[in-house]
């Protein structure tokens, strides 16, 4: 049984989109990075996830319990940090992380064991009776992950877990988080790209709500590396359509994708150092058949990438 | 027994942070004004029969702190945790939305009634120099607990709907202010409108209990107040299920 099943997820805000037919699994044990740019829909998913909110219509399974029927269950094995790190600044840490314990059910008996145990992984012994409000940025993230493990959950939501940290910071919580991998399931979100590589097994890429891709770093960054692709859209025999074009200069290879509105659609691989895409214009038009259109493949998740590399600034030493 | 936990937060929070002093001080050094004040009247003017008057009169001044300071206690409740955030947290723990309001509204009844239970001082201090009759004490205790818990109800309610604190506090007191005085031109209405404007109003009700008598009706009148708040500050936490903003 996967740690979480989600199937079909989809949230609209009235009108507008939070995320539309997501569907994933992820591994007991796995660090699973959701990558996208802002507003692509991370926290949407993660919130259905914590039963904040239920999504519009699909569902998910977290350890086996439903988010619909059980919410409870499911907020019982998952520790949630949310994006904006929400803290009680008057309260001191120690007594902020004891009425969590609290709250989620941790009995008299062991309340305190664990808070100091979570308090001990994250490395706030020192600061347990400071106010959490007189405490720097990297700490205050450090009491909300605190806060996330206090009842040892199976599973760890981090929404943005490094966001407005100074590199030193980042790289501290990115080896938190590490370490945290070896025991539990995490899923954290994150808009830059270098920290997934680093922290994550698998990968979600969520793009205008809809998911682009789910795969592993390497598999993700050889699928970037990739040959340029050109579709192709005409109309004519199809079996000699394809032969030409894979006679032209610099074509790897041609793969029939599907037929629509009385034309064939061909996806064309093209050698990295290849000409100008003339050839495969003139291919069809010289076998006198119709070519309806002609156009790069695909390119959301290159674009993603693009925009997701370009973000990250000032932190690629970590 | 989550609420529970929610409620000694709750409570800590008000005393850490001063406000509950500050309120606390308010509503005594205003309620023992009062007190005196009208304590010496009697004396002056009505001579022996301080009983009824004397409470009628001091009660009478005594929700008038109410409606104006509790609503400056319940403006915090959700307002401020929908600011900070902290909500979110309460919303993804393994606890139920009723548990939340339930210890933060008992949380916030508990600091009224330590109010109260310290204006004890006034009718104990006059029973060592003069015989206190007990019943119209009771009652009138009775009813500012009730108008107190009602206030706070709907203070709650308010708080949930906003993060700014203030538009909570302001829109609470322009609730109850509305309820205190919806019957207080009653010679427009006509006869039977009269009747539901006084069953509506907060003021009517409260009299019988200073008048000395507890009225089924009266006690009848606030918990529905009471339930119809809290109810509705559940359906304005539940709108986060189905409200079109993130």
């Amino acid at each position: 049984m996967p740690a979480i099943d989600v199937q079909n997820l989809t949230k609209f805000y009235g009108p507008a989109r939070g995320i539309i037919d997501i569907s994933f699994s992820v591994e007991q044990g796995e660090i699973m990075g959701f990558l996208g740019p802002n507003g692509s829909g991370k926290t949407t998913t993660m919130r259905m996830l914590t039963c904040f909110f239920p999504p519009t219509s699909g569902t998910a399974r977290i350890c086996g319990y439903d988010i619909h029927e059980d919410p409870i269950e499911v907020r019982r094995r998952i520790g949630y940090l949310p994006e904006s790190v929400p803290l009680y600044r008057d309260m001191p840490v120690f007594s902020y992380l004891h009425f969590f314990a609290e709250v989620k059910g941790i009995s008299r008996s062991k309340r305190k064991v664990k808070v100091d145990e979570a308090m001990e992984r994250c490395g706030l012994t020192d600061v347990s009776h400071r106010l959490i409000g007189k405490l720097s940025k990297g700490f205050r993230q450090r009491v909300g992950i605190a806060q996330a493990l206090l009842n040892d959950p199976e599973i760890l939501i981090l929404d943005e877990p490094t966001v407005g940290l100074d590199p030193k910071q980042i790289i501290d919580i990115r080896s938190l988080i590490k370490e945290l991998g070896k025991t539990q399931t995490v899923i954290l979100s994150t808009h830059i790209l270098p920290e997934v590589s680093m922290t994550c097994d698998r990968v979600i890429i969520i793009h205008e709500g809809r998911l682009v891709a789910v795969d592993t770093p390497a598999n993700l960054m050889k699928r970037l590396q990739q040959t340029p692709q050109v579709v192709i859209r005409a109309e004519g025999p199809q079996g000699e359509m394809q032969r030409a074009l894979e006679k032209v200069e610099g074509v790897v290879s041609v793969e029939l994708r599907m037929r629509h509105s009385g034309a064939d659609c061909f996806q064309v691989a093209m050698q990295e150092d290849a000409p100008a895409v003339n050839g495969l214009a003139r291919a069809i038009c010289d076998g006198g058949w119709r070519l309806h259109e002609i156009r790069p493949a695909d390119m959301s998740l290159e674009e993603i990438f693009i925009q997701l590399v370009t973000e990250e600034q000032g932190v690629t030493g970590a | 027994m989550n609420f529970l936990t929610v409620m000694k937060r709750e409570l800590k929070s008000y005393f850490t942070s001063l406000i509950a002093y500050v309120i606390i001080a308010i509503f005594l050094v205003i309620a023992g004004y009062f007190f005196y004040t009208n304590l010496v009247m009697f004396v002056m003017f009505v001579g022996t029969d301080v009983k009824l008057g004397l409470w009628q009169h001091t009660f009478y001044d005594m929700r008038f702190v109410t409606l104006s300071l509790l609503p400056l206690l319940t403006m915090r409740l959700f307002a401020e945790e929908k600011k900070l955030g902290t909500i979110e947290l309460l919303y993804t723990s393994p606890i139920r939305d009723m548990e939340i309001i339930m210890g933060k509204y008992l949380a916030c009844l508990v600091v009224y009634v330590l109010m109260l239970l310290l204006t004890l001082l006034y009718p104990v201090l006059l029973e060592v120099v003069f015989s206190v009759e007990m019943g119209p004490v009771i009652a009138g205790y009775t009813g500012l607990f009730l108008l107190g818990a009602a206030c706070i109800a709907c203070g709650i309610f308010l708080s949930s709907l906003t993060e700014n604190q203030i538009v909570a506090a302001i829109s609470t007191i322009g609730v109850l202010l509305f309820m205190w005085l919806i019957d207080w031109n009653e010679g427009i209405a006509g006869e039977r409108s009269v009747i539901i404007l006084h069953q509506l109003s907060l003021s009517e009700h409260f009299f019988n209990f200073i008048k000395g008598v507890i009225d089924i009706d009266d006690i009848v009148y606030y918990l529905s107040f009471i339930f119809l708040f809290l109810y509705l500050t559940r359906c304005s936490l539940e709108s986060r299920k189905w409200r079109g903003e993130k």
